[in-house]
């Protein structure tokens, strides 16, 4: 048992900076300033102690770590469980990480209701780490379906002219998800008679019952994900929602989907996964080829870089469910490194729409002339989105088609194709926003990052480049859980006797 | 030690003046003598590696750390050395060195030379990491590196809409390329589960004859994934097919061209193809289809450059049509013979883009010849060195004697596809006796047109040509000298009786391959007709150019379709937008306007909250064709298809 419960520790720790913010009084300047500062320093806090659940993380282990439990209903068998493996681990530090990032960029772009704002984003924080932590099937719901409300509140209140629209269709889209999840959840615990998910992802349910409580999670998961065809609320939420909700929508929250295949869909209905490949697989690569078209398209900066995040997640709901190493921990790790890039360009769009208030691309062309050094940030984060060699990028793609190649060559070769639609739509974006001549007159003066910009690039900067030279370091926290993973669900496949749909050839 | 310095000496280069550059906190000069002095220091270095290496026949393999790994999916950072590589990295250093020199003189007017150096630097890097690779996994990190500073360098002049086009173009039909590469990869993975070229060219003998299904057909193995990984090669060296980009990367600046068309990038899918040699040969099937799309690059690119006016668009399309004749000679397994005229063909290559460029210098950035002419006095030393370079292209030389460069190599090349006794052998043979003629015609249509007859650029221009500074004219005549004497110096090691020492095990020939060995039997006309017919085409040059000038315009007119179609480039580039980017684009906002628009969120949850006016306004403004309701039912459709599939063939 540790001395410190860590995880409780990082997880409440924002909640405590929110209190803390709303305690503040005072002069409106003053009060914003404050809650600025008060939020900096909560998160930045949060993420040194995050970095302890690092380095203190034990490799080569793959059950959970860090554990804490406490009788939370104990009459119903319910209890407050907190644990992280390789899987759920990394996902805790990009939260944590993120959400700094998130506070200082919006540090001149946020001035109205600053406190409001300032407590939104460190209650958030608290409820994304806990849905990553949380080893209780009620307990995740909670925090799962808690970080609706604050991320509601920011498209709603601080979003753009549609915000009302865009708020409510992605409450919709999530909500109609979760109220089935919510009915499965309570399925799985008349039926197991536990909430706790170790136990549940030993229980071992009947196989009729699995393909309901899958496609239940499924309803959620996907529409978190997104997947296509439950996609179309996340272009509006993005375009509408402040640029740091929108890192956090992309950074964090899409992770949320991927994260719920491996964590329930996954190990406890490993026959309905298995019934299922097929289904999934069609819809990835259709998500692929299909958003990477739309993508093409745009005109808005926020969208294209929104319907690339669902083609990249298509690598990743393909990654998961062909359920072999690489493509396992592919899946996995382009979501992290889609949680940096996908971050790192919004916040790149950000940049220049705090400077002219225009998320189009036409209103844009030769930026390069005067904001060099932004121009360099955008294309090693524009190179990481198109996957090349030496970027965080690449390692997830590639590791995803190897994988996914073994169990379907059609499924790699269609997702491949992302690999070309996706250079042509970052190139042309980057091409019309930042090369040609500088002819607009209010971009004749337009200032280069400044030094709190490139503070915030920096750390982003440093980790995409670690990602793709040295990702040993993130794959082998994440591998010997992952082995679990799929030896348990090999397990349960044999003891179940289902042909397997997609056999490995 | 040394090796490694070899070969981050560039990137050091790049990053200092690159980092520095884009904060402003190095000067020209400075920039410039750090990416000089380093990539020099990286030439110098190459020499005893080279002597090493290749001479004393001491490969090494220096291992840094693991990049990746995954279950047993894994590969590390390092440097390979053989004979292959030390040949490589020698001659990109060398080329490269005289290129960033040359580089001095030619950008002296440019705001952005930082830039440019530091790009040029990097490209370097990038390309030595490509040849020096350990396993498959890097070679794509280099690949791709080379093809994202191609991107940079030929979108150099970034306010231009041609260059920026041009940038783009050239890496997405890269791209294209790279997505053949990587299911190569991945089924490189399947078939031996490792990456590592040492545990592949060891295992191929052991997999002939084995099946892989892909895309529902069964292949032979070995052969489907040398054709894939050679669809790759395709790309990176333009051949038919994915050769589109080539000529618009004349964009760039000038030494771009030149390093990006000669020394290295597109030589690196003829380097690809020779190291993956143990692998291609026991793939019989898909060398043939290596030599059918060499023999046919050959030929094609020869026929678009004698029409071309612009004059690096001429070198350009040599450059394409040299390349085939490299894959043709690999596609008969005269790999030595393909590397060696990759190695001749950088000198003498880079010699001409560079002198090109200085042409171009001269006459005031002017780049169509039908507006030069009568050069030859007033820039005596381009002049000479335009020769040389095309001699050794043209392959001129006396039997037995002397040749230049290029004498040497492509008379290897061609015996090799006769020797081969194979069909597409022949079929490569004869291409490459036809593009001969072809080659040696453009190469002096090119001289006649700039140097000779009347000139016919307007007064001003006329008043300013110079010649070029020593900055540029010596590392022309270190060019020239390669360009002279690389052919007779490396004949003996390369393909000649050394062949067998000097190789070593950097690359494998099955004893029934050995068309090398056949090209040296050959009998008297094949080793006569390529020369015999590169004078045929300088004569036929000399007379349309220089004795009557007035009948090109009129062979152009009486056989105008014919003409058209050569100076249109086969309409390929009018193929392929109507084939695939028209159809993309629209597809993509029909998709994005209808699928997402109207079916989705209409039916979603716009329809859900259809109560709600305003929304059901907009969702009636939506005036979207029928045509992508159709084209978005269609999709719903392969969905449940493929799902259904997928499940019958489960069952």
């Amino acid at each position: 048992m540790q001395d410190i419960p860590i995880l409780s520790v990082v997880t409440f720790l924002p909640l405590v900076g929110a209190l803390l913010v709303l305690v503040i009084r005072g002069e409106e300047a003053d009060v914003a300033r404050n809650a600025r500062w008060v939020a900096l320093w909560t998160s930045l806090f949060t993420f040194v102690a995050s970095l302890y659940i690092w380095f203190g993380f034990e490799r080569g282990v793959a059950g959970f770590q860090f554990e804490e439990q406490v009788a939370w209903l104990p009459d119903f068998n319910i209890s407050y469980h907190l644990g992280v493996d390789g899987i759920s681990m990394p996902f805790v530090l990009l939260a944590t990480l993120l959400t700094p990032i998130c506070i200082l960029s919006s540090w001149e772009a946020v001035q109205t209701r600053v406190r409001e704002y300032m407590i939104a984003f460190l209650v958030l924080e608290t409820l994304m780490i806990g849905t990553f932590c949380a080893l209780d099937l009620f307990a995740f719901y909670m925090f799962f379906e808690g970080v609706l409300i604050p991320m509601f509140l920011i498209i709603g209140i601080w979003g753009g002219p549609r915000r009302v629209y865009a708020s409510f269709k992605f409450f919709l889209y999530t909500l109609l998800g979760s109220v089935l999840m919510l009915l499965a959840m309570l399925a799985i615990y008349f039926e197991a008679g536990s909430s706790d998910i170790p136990t549940l992802m030993a229980y071992g349910f009947p196989e009729e019952m699995q393909t309901w409580l899958w496609l239940a999670f499924f309803a959620s998961f996907a529409v978190k994900v997104p997947m296509w065809p439950v996609h179309t609320w996340l272009p509006d939420a993005h375009v509408e929602a402040p640029t740091a909700g929108s890192v956090i929508l992309a950074g964090v929250l899409l992770k949320f989907g991927g994260y719920g295949f491996l964590r329930f869909s996954v190990p406890m209905f490993p026959l309905a996964t298995d019934f299922f490949l097929p289904l999934v697989f069609a819809l990835s690569a259709v998500a692929v080829i299909y958003t990477s078209l739309v993508a093409l398209a745009q005109e808005d900066m926020k969208k294209l870089i929104a319907y690339s995040s669902v083609a990249h997640m298509g690598f990743v709901t393909i990654g998961i469910f062909a359920l072999n190493m690489q493509a396992v921990e592919g899946a996995i790790f382009q979501m992290l490194s889609h949680g940096v890039v996908s971050a790192a360009l919004f916040l790149v769009v950000g940049v220049i729409y705090d400077r002219i208030h225009s998320r189009q691309i036409d209103r844009y062309g030769g930026l390069v002339h005067r904001m060099p050094v932004y121009a360099a940030v955008f294309m090693v984060f524009m190179l990481a989105s198109v996957g090349l060699p030496g970027t965080s990028g690449f390692i997830g793609e590639i590791l995803v088609m190897v994988g996914v190649f073994q169990v379907s060559t059609w499924g790699a070769f269609l997702i491949a194709t992302g690999m070309v639609l996706g250079a042509a739509y970052m190139l042309w974006l980057y091409r019309r926003v930042i090369f040609g001549k500088l002819t607009k007159a209010d971009l004749m003066d337009i200032a280069d990052l400044n030094r709190r910009e490139i503070l915030v690039f920096a750390p982003l900067l440093a980790i995409v480049l670690w990602m793709g030279i040295y990702p040993t370091s993130f794959i082998e926290v994440m591998e010997p859980s992952v082995e679990l993973l799929l030896g348990n669900y090999q397990a349960a496949l044999a003891a179940g006797d289902a042909p397997s749909a997609l056999a490995v050839r | 030690m040394l090796y490694v310095a070899c070969i981050f000496a560039p990137f050091l280069g790049a990053s200092i003046a690159g980092l520095l550059g884009l904060f402003g906190k190095i000067s020209d000069r400075g920039a410039q003598i750090v990416t000089c002095g380093l990539m020099v220091l990286s030439a110098i270095l190459a020499i005893p590696i080279f002597i090493e290496v290749a001479l004393n026949g001491h490969p090494r393999v220096i291992e840094f750390f693991t990049w990746f790994d995954a279950g047993t999916f894994e590969a590390s950072w390092g440097l390979k050395f053989d004979t292959l590589s030390a040949v490589m990295v020698l001659t990109v250093t060398l080329v490269s060195s005289a290129i960033h020199i040359y580089s001095i003189g030619y950008m002296a007017h440019d705001p952005h030379k930082q830039r440019f150096m530091a790009y040029l630097s990097l490209f370097t890097f990038f390309m030595l990491t490509l040849v020096t690779a350990p396993n498959f996994m890097q070679l794509f990190f280099g690949w791709e590196g080379v093809g994202l500073v191609s991107y940079l360098l030929i979108g150099f002049w970034f306010d231009r809409e041609s260059a920026n086009a041009a940038s783009i173009k050239a890496f997405l039909v890269n791209r294209v390329g790279d997505f053949g590469f990587a299911l190569g990869i991945m089924g490189v993975f399947l078939l031996f589960g490792s990456v590592e070229f040492s545990t592949v060219f060891a295992a191929a003998p052991d997999k002939v004859g084995m099946g892989l299904e892909f895309l529902d057909v069964n292949f032979d193995a070995l052969t489907i994934v040398c054709i894939l990984l050679f669809v790759g090669a395709m790309g990176k060296s333009a051949q038919f097919l994915l050769h589109t980009w080539l000529p618009d990367a004349m964009e760039g600046p000038t030494p771009v061209s030149a390093l990006i068309h000669a020394a290295t990038m597109v030589t690196a899918g003829v380097f690809m193809v020779a190291r993956l040699s143990p692998m291609f040969e026991y793939a019989p099937d898909a060398l043939m289809v290596v030599a059918v799309v060499g023999g046919t690059t050959a030929i094609f690119a020869a026929t678009i450059g004698i029409v071309q006016n612009d004059i690096k668009r001429v070198i350009a399309y040599s450059t394409c049509s040299q390349l085939g004749y490299m894959f043709f000679a690999l596609g008969v397994s005269a790999y030595p013979a393909a590397v060696f005229h990759l190695m001749t063909h950088a000198w003498f290559k880079a010699l001409l883009f560079l002198g090109a460029g200085s042409v171009i210098h001269a006459v005031s950035e002017q780049q169509d010849m039908r507006h030069m002419g009568g050069l030859y006095k007033k820039i005596p030393v381009t002049y000479a060195m335009i020769w040389i370079g095309s001699l050794a292209l043209a392959g001129v030389g006396i039997p037995g004697l002397f040749g230049f460069a290029g004498f040497y190599s492509k008379d290897v090349m061609l015996e090799a596809a006769w020797g081969a006794h194979t069909g597409v052998g022949q079929y490569a043979f004869w291409m490459g006796i036809a593009a001969a003629a072809l080659t040696a015609f453009y190469s002096w249509r090119l001289i006649f047109l700039t140097f000779h007859g009347k000139p016919r650029m307007d007064e001003e221009t006329k008043a300013h040509i110079h010649e070029s500074p020593k900055v540029m004219t010596v590392p022309l005549m270190f060019l020239a000298i390669g360009a002279i004497f690389a052919g007779v110096i490396g004949y003996a090691m390369f393909v000649g009786e050394d062949m067998h020492a000097f190789w070593g095990d950097s690359i494998l020939i099955l004893p029934a391959n050995n068309s090398i060995e056949a090209a040296h039997h050959s009998p008297l006309w094949v080793v006569l007709l390529p020369l015999i017919m590169g004078i045929l085409g300088i004569a036929l040059a000399f007379y349309l150019y220089m004795t009557r000038p007035d009948l090109p315009a009129r062979i152009a007119a009486r056989f105008r379709p014919v003409y058209l179609f050569l100076l249109n480039k086969w309409y390929f580039d009018e193929l392929y937008d109507f084939l695939f980017v028209r159809p993309a684009n629209a597809l993509g906002r029909g998709l994005w306007k209808s699928g997402d628009g109207a079916v989705i969120d209409g039916v979603g949850p716009d329809g859900i909250a259809a109560a709600s006016v305003a929304i059901a306004r907009r969702a009636s403004k939506l005036q979207s064709g029928y045509v992508y309701h159709y084209a978005f039912a269609m999709l719903i459709g392969v969905v449940a298809l493929i799902t259904w599939y997928l499940y019958a063939r489960a069952a």
